[in-house]
């Protein structure tokens, strides 16, 4: 073996756990309905691959050796703690080894989808589907995810094992859901991929680290998804509402790293091509003819975008957009939007009493809100209201830069 | 739950105290105490004079040694502290994370022991 063998083994393993991870998690999951029994083979058969083949070479089809390893693993493991002493499934196990060619060959089925579902079940904590979801399809482990989710690593950690433990105990079955549940099963999904995409937007002040949040990976699981369901609109309107917000990423810092609101961004740096994509995603989406609430916020994202642009985009038609967001999907967040809008269309006098009618307690810790009502007020005439409620804003904000803009607006007052 | 939020700053941040072009500094810090204190969360907590006016005590044997400053000498000293009644640990970090100490030096969060025999 020559270190050039060693070294293009070991780039091909890396390669194969990279773009196969999730594929083979979910194939040997889905037999085994224990994820955690199904990495911990996986982990086992990459160490494998990382020993024999500098020494036999690549195999044809990589994907199909590591599963293989992976599978008698699980079996090993099954006959050694006797828990599993159930002849079917390992006749289902084996039944698969059987279906595979001899040589290994043949494409390996792509059950990430199912994986997908599993992940976002209902039966699991929802503050621990994001995360299982990018573990578990992407390979990511707690300690990279721990930041982007301001959580402790060893709670993120506990709660994933918990997850896991839950879907083997509660004998989640690896199965696409039911037509009448669909809708609901895949806003879960949605909403933990996009949850993953919220963790990176927040956290604009690391825009200069290679590692903003988990925003690149939120998209790829997406796009996994809308290729696994192409006929679904919603997860096309979930990629075209992340790619609207990516393709503006950079432009929310000046050069000098301070915040500029969308109203101010130079959209030359604006990502002509991710813009492009969310167009196409979301045009994709419509021509499905099946509404939903993502598509419905990528369509306002799309709005705020042409406005910029230089496109006439009336004031009442995005306050008709948010009001066809709250019909749908009621949230905080869309009904402090919408109170923005209304302002635009008849005054921030009206926007904010749309910010009045949101209960208290909804808002106590709700730093857009703060934000939105110092601005209206200020635009109102109420200066002495309005840096209080400035203060407040900056108080609850994480970010210096956005700190140092509210500070500066109400300076201006 | 209760957590003691502890903000670690490093000697910068004590000298801008006093400056005036501190003066945004000091404004980011009294938004942070406002907005926690409106929230409702905080049950109590304090700023603190800066490392050097502290003094350190332990006692080895019969010996007492008195010693100026602080406990650690270490690049970034306690500044303040809040104790906040929160659900949760994801919660109590989502408040340390607004500190404006946290972009600079950081925040230890701990937990408080609440048990009523303490």
């Amino acid at each position: 073996m020559t270190d050039d063998d060693a070294h293009s083994a070991r780039a091909a393993a890396e390669r194969a756990a990279r773009q196969s991870y999730g594929r083979l998690v979910a194939i040997l999951s889905a037999r085994t309905r224990d994820i955690a029994a199904s990495e911990d083979a996986l982990a086992d058969a990459f160490a494998r691959a990382l020993e024999s083949w500098p020494v036999d070479g690549v195999p044809r089809q990589p994907e199909a050796w590591l599963l293989q390893v992976a599978r008698h693993r699980t079996l090993d493991a099954w006959r050694h703690s006797r828990v599993h002493d159930d002849a079917a499934q390992t006749l289902l196990l084996l039944a698969d080894e059987v279906g595979d060619d001899a040589a290994g060959g043949g494409a390996v089925a792509d059950e990430r989808l199912r994986l997908l579902f599993v992940c976002a079940h209902p039966a699991i904590d929802a503050v621990a589907r994001a995360p299982l979801m990018l573990q578990t399809v992407l390979g990511l482990d707690a300690s990279r995810m721990a930041g982007a989710f301001l959580t402790a690593p060893a709670t993120l950690g506990q709660r994933l094992v918990r997850a896991k433990a839950r879907v083997r105990a509660a004998g989640i079955p690896f199965e696409y859901p039911r037509a009448i549940d669909l809708p609901q099963r895949l806003q879960d999904v949605l909403d933990g991929i996009y949850a993953a995409y919220g963790t990176g937007w927040d956290d604009v002040d690391g825009a200069d680290s290679i590692e903003r949040g988990l925003t690149a990976e939120a998209i790829e699981l997406c796009r996994i998804l809308c290729d696994l369901m192409p006929r679904e609109p919603e997860p096309h309107g979930l990629l075209a509402l992340m790619l609207f917000c990516e393709s503006r990423a950079a432009a929310r810092r000046s050069t000098a790293g301070a915040y500029v609101p969308l109203e101010a961004q130079d959209t030359a740096r604006w990502n002509a091509a991710l813009h492009k994509q969310a167009e196409q995603a979301l045009q994709h989406a419509s021509a499905l003819h099946a509404l939903g609430p993502y598509q419905i916020e990528a369509a306002i994202q799309s709005a705020h975008c042409a406005r910029r642009l230089g496109a006439q985009v009336p004031a009442d038609a995005m306050v008709a957009l948010y009001d066809g967001l709250i019909a749908l999907r009621p949230s905080t967040g869309a009904r402090v939007s919408r109170a923005c809008a209304v302002a635009e269309a008849e005054g921030p006098g009206a926007g904010l009493r749309a910010l009045d009618s949101i209960a208290a307690k909804d808002v106590d810790n709700y730093q857009a809100y703060w934000a939105a009502r110092a601005h209206l007020l200020g635009r109102n005439g109420q200066a002495a209201e309005a840096r209080l409620a400035y203060a407040r804003a900056a108080g609850l904000s994480a970010s210096p830069a956005v700190r140092a803009w509210l500070a500066a607006a109400s300076e201006r007052l | 739950m209760q957590y003691m939020l502890m903000f670690y700053q490093p000697q910068s941040e004590f000298d801008q105290r006093d400056e005036t072009a501190g003066q945004a500094y000091r404004a980011s810090w009294m938004d942070y105490v406002g907005a926690i204190r409106q929230s409702g969360v905080a049950l109590n907590g304090h700023g603190l004079h800066p490392p050097l006016t502290g003094t350190t005590l332990r006692v080895r044997g019969d010996k007492r040694q008195v010693q100026d400053g602080p406990f650690a000498d270490s690049k970034e000293q306690l500044g303040g502290y809040f104790v906040i009644e929160v659900a949760d640990l994801d919660a109590a970090l989502e408040w340390a994370a607004r500190a404006p100490c946290a972009s600079t030096g950081g925040v230890e969060v701990r937990p408080v022991f609440t048990a009523p025999t303490m």
